[in-house]
């Protein structure tokens, strides 16, 4: 069991980075337009 | 060829043949066929664009156009200068410095409607030397673009978009956008950080209660309570602040606000699920609360988002409004300026059908002026050297020059834009269904917490904490908060792909009611134009006397002039008089009495009778005389929208008083009414209008007022509710808290049973949940709420509101 006093804080910090890298996202307006990044990528040439 | 296709070429009305237009599909005409050449064009503005994007390499554009499978659309290239994008004013309003000696403005662009557009205008930088790049969105049809100024000027890019086919405005209220996308990210992080720690919480709390039912070892029951309770409290108090904030406002200004027991059950749960897991015994909630923060924000942000959007959409329609004048120099010369650096004595030119840009005295050209949008007056009025004109009115026939005598607030629309800001902070706020709840439930939940406390206390006081708590929390108005929000924000979103944008949801709970609609005539029940009213005579005079007319901007011409059954010569206008010409050999004349007497036309009493009557039906008589003789009579009028009746009935219907409220004189909205079977007044000033609104408002009605015109605008602020038609003035688009991006007065309908089918779901998730909450809180008062059974439940429940809410604003008609 005492694998979870190692894995309890690697999940955490895991999880603390992904809300780290969405916030980081969201700040640099990654989710500010939902429709034209799609169209974007279709015709990148 | 599609349906639109097919449209768009039976109204342009072209002979159509085989040649599709090489730029946007569309049919060529006969006449525009150019024989052994590869591509043909429909337009000079299509064939230009198909050579800009040739030369500069971009022929991908038809492939991804080919691909995108929108519909063909004519481009809208103007050909205009636009010198006014290189004013100082502009570029400092605008135009943002980046480091690096660059430089970036936005614009809007009319025409942006498939991913062949976003394709071509993101590859701008091959088109203007000097950009470096050009970010486009879609859904707002703006482009933002990164220049170096010491190579091009903005002027330069505004020209290179049009010639591409998309005519650029400056983009306004860039600023307030920004701010909205920024509080949107704000938010979006708040769910986000909501959700992480929701979800950590609930895979420790599946722990704990497994342990609970076949064992665990105390000391990592007592790490998994520890980091459930760290993590608990990151959530409650970072995203889960706005609901504090709230609270706390709430109590600050003694109002009932949905924030107020959430952030109870917040607080109680809070601070003694700490305590538990400090003592080392009782429930520890972190799991319930940390879930009901999250779906909380979830429902809130769903509304935000869809609020943001009909904003932002609202206010860039503000930038198609003009905003530049064309100042005459003394020695002649022509430049165009933003209008807000016109000066006080400056003279600008107004070619017909433009906007007026300043109150001014017409100091050459004899033209009509529309000034239906300023006094609600359908008859256009004529207008010399030596007479006032006002600004946001239209020039309709000639060129007139002004000169300047007010600008901006000076002007009689910045007076009543005054207006508006002022009987808009008049305006009692509607209160929130959810709000109204708000108050009682606190009372019940903290009346029945005493109770439950007192009960168990006899029992040991941490037990009957533990229960008091368990009741704050299942009877936290999860339902209600999260579900109402969802539903407003899930019909916002409907209504606006339907062409209804809402700015504020709480609207939508006034118009599902019932109260009085005050409907302006001119321009919303009306088309806002002069048009044949009614015809009397010879019926083949109609079409001859079309072909005299075609070919003249006066409105009256518009009115009349009809496609080319003939060929008229000889056309001879006299303003203020009427028209003269030939169709197949016979003299055909068509004016007022003095007119057709003064050129020697024979008048027959009874025609001057019938002028005579339409005269006093408040329509404008038109004499036609053949051959020296009349033969017959056009009445011209603002005739009803073919929609109204229908419309009027329908909002009737709906439970709303229809009132018409209009500037126009009296006897025209008397016919009006007459014919839409409701009452109405008329010759009202713009400061009438906003105060019989207010009076209404006063007498306790919600009060809707449905306008176009500026005229509209302080009295749609100082209604509950304003509505802003197709086509609206600025100033209007500016107090209206829906705008219908459609014409005519079905929208209105729509909006009226989209946002009774709205409240109608609202409704059954208010009962769905406070039922849940009944049953749930007298379980915990019986003291037979675990906390299991409250984790279990609260989400199902939830779900279940979700579920119903998600149905709201379907269809404006499905009940």
């Amino acid at each position: 069991m005492s694998v979870i006093l190692l894995m309890i804080p690697v999940a955490l910090i895991l999880g603390a980075l992904g809300v780290g890298a969405f916030i980081w996202a969201a700040k640099r307006g990654q989710f500010d337009d939902l429709d034209t990044p799609a169209m974007r990528s279709v015709y990148d040439d | 060829m599609d349906d639109l296709t097919q449209a768009v070429a039976s109204v342009t009305n072209m002979p159509s043949s085989r040649h599709a237009c090489a730029h946007c599909g569309l049919d060529v005409p006969q006449g525009l066929v150019v024989e052994d050449r590869a591509e043909q064009f429909c337009c000079n503005g299509c064939e230009g664009v198909w050579r800009v994007l040739r030369g500069a390499g971009l022929g991908g554009f038809y492939d991804v156009r080919d691909a995108s499978d929108a519909a063909a659309r004519r481009p809208t290239t103007s050909g205009r200068e636009f010198d006014e994008f290189d004013d100082v004013l502009y570029q400092q309003t605008y135009v943002e410095a980046l480091p690096g000696g660059l430089a970036r403005t936005e614009y809007l662009l009319e025409g942006v409607h498939c991913a062949a557009c976003v394709w071509l205008l993101e590859r701008l930088p091959r088109v203007a030397p000097g950009v470096s790049s050009a970010r486009v969105r879609f859904g707002a049809g703006t482009v933002r673009v990164t220049y170096r100024p010491d190579t091009i000027t903005p002027s330069a890019i505004a020209r290179a978009l049009d010639v591409l086919g998309y005519r650029p405005h400056p983009a306004r209220g860039a600023e307030a956008r920004d701010a909205r996308a920024q509080s949107d990210r704000s938010f979006l992080i708040r769910v986000a950080v909501a959700g992480a720690c929701a979800g950590n919480i609930m895979l420790l709390s599946i722990a704990l209660y497994a342990g609970a039912f076949s064992g665990i070892a105390p000391a990592w029951e007592s790490v998994f309570r520890w980091l459930s309770m760290a993590m608990g409290i990151v959530s409650l108090a970072w995203p889960g602040r706005v609901f504090f904030r709230g609270a706390i406002g709430a109590l600050r200004t003694r109002t009932a606000h949905l924030d107020l027991p959430i952030a109870l059950a917040l607080f109680a749960g809070g601070v003694w699920g700490s305590a538990n897991v400090i003592r080392g015994a009782g429930e520890i909630y972190f799991d319930s609360l940390s879930v009901l923060v999250f779906l909380l924000l979830v429902g809130r942000w769903i509304q935000h988002r869809q609020q943001r959007s009909a904003s932002d959409t609202i206010e860039l329609l503000l930038s198609l409004v003009p905003s530049s004048a064309t100042v005459v120099e003394d020695n002649g010369s022509k430049r165009a300026v933003p209008i807000d650096a016109l000066e006080l004595g400056c003279v600008v030119e107004v070619r017909a059908g433009e906007t007026i840009p300043a109150d001014g005295t017409i100091v050459k050209g004899s033209s009509s002026v529309d000034e239906s949008t300023l006094s609600g007056e359908s008859v256009p009025r004529r207008v010399a050297p030596g007479e006032g004109v006002a600004a946001g009115t239209t020039n309709l026939n000639t060129p007139i020059f002004v000169r300047v005598s007010a600008v901006g607030a000076g002007t009689r629309v910045g007076q009543l834009m005054a207006r508006v800001a002022e009987a808009g902070t008049l305006r009692a706020p509607i209160v929130r269904v959810t709000d109204r709840i708000a108050g009682w439930f606190v009372l019940v939940v903290l009346l029945l917490a005493t109770v439950t406390f007192a009960v168990w206390a006899p029992s040991g006081i941490p037990l009957a904490l533990d229960h008091a708590t368990a009741l704050l929390i299942v009877a936290c108005p999860c339902g209600l908060g999260l579900a109402v929000p969802m539903a407003m924000g899930v019909s916002v979103g409907r209504a606006a792909r339907a062409g209804v944008l809402i700015k504020d949801a709480s609207s939508l709970q006034a118009l599902a009611g019932s109260g009085v609609m005050l409907v302006d005539k001119t321009g919303t029940l009306t088309e806002g134009r002069i048009s044949l009213a009614a015809w009397h005579g010879d019926q083949r005079l109609r079409d001859e006397l079309g072909a005299i007319e075609r070919g003249s901007s006066h409105p009256i011409a518009l009115a009349l002039a009809s496609d080319d059954t003939f060929v008229a010569t000889d056309c001879v206008h006299t303003p203020g008089g009427g028209v003269q010409g030939t169709v197949n050999g016979r003299a055909i004349a068509a004016g007022s009495a003095a007119f057709l007497e003064s050129i020697g036309v024979a008048i027959d009493p009874v025609w001057n009778e019938r002028a005579a009557a339409a005269g006093l039906n408040r329509r404008t008589p038109i004499l036609v005389a053949r051959d020296g003789h009349v033969r017959a009579l056009a009445e011209l009028a603002d005739t009803l929208r073919p929609d109204a009746r229908d419309a009027i009935d329908a909002i009737r219907a709906a439970g709303w008083d229809a009132r018409v409220l209009s500037g126009d004189m009296q006897g025209v909205v008397d016919a009006a009414c007459d014919e839409l079977g409701i009452p109405g007044m008329g010759g009202a000033t713009p400061e009438d209008k906003a105060r019989v609104a207010s009076e209404q408002t006063n007498d306790g009605h919600a009060v809707v007022m449905v306008g176009d015109g500026v005229n509209d605008a302080a009295a749609m602020a100082a209604a509950t509710v304003g509505i802003a038609v197709h086509g609206g003035a600025e100033a209007s688009l500016e107090a209206a808290d829906v705008y219908l991006t459609k014409p005519g007065l079905a929208p209105i309908v729509d909006v009226l049973h989209r946002a009774q089918s709205t409240m109608r779901t609202v409704r059954v998730c208010l009962i769905v949940s406070i039922t849940y909450n009944a049953v749930a809180a007298s379980l915990a008062v019986a003291g037979l709420m675990s906390a299991l059974l409250a984790a279990v439940l609260m989400p199902v429940s939830s779900l279940a509101v979700v579920a119903i809410a998600l149905r709201a604003g379907r269809g404006g008609h499905a009940s």
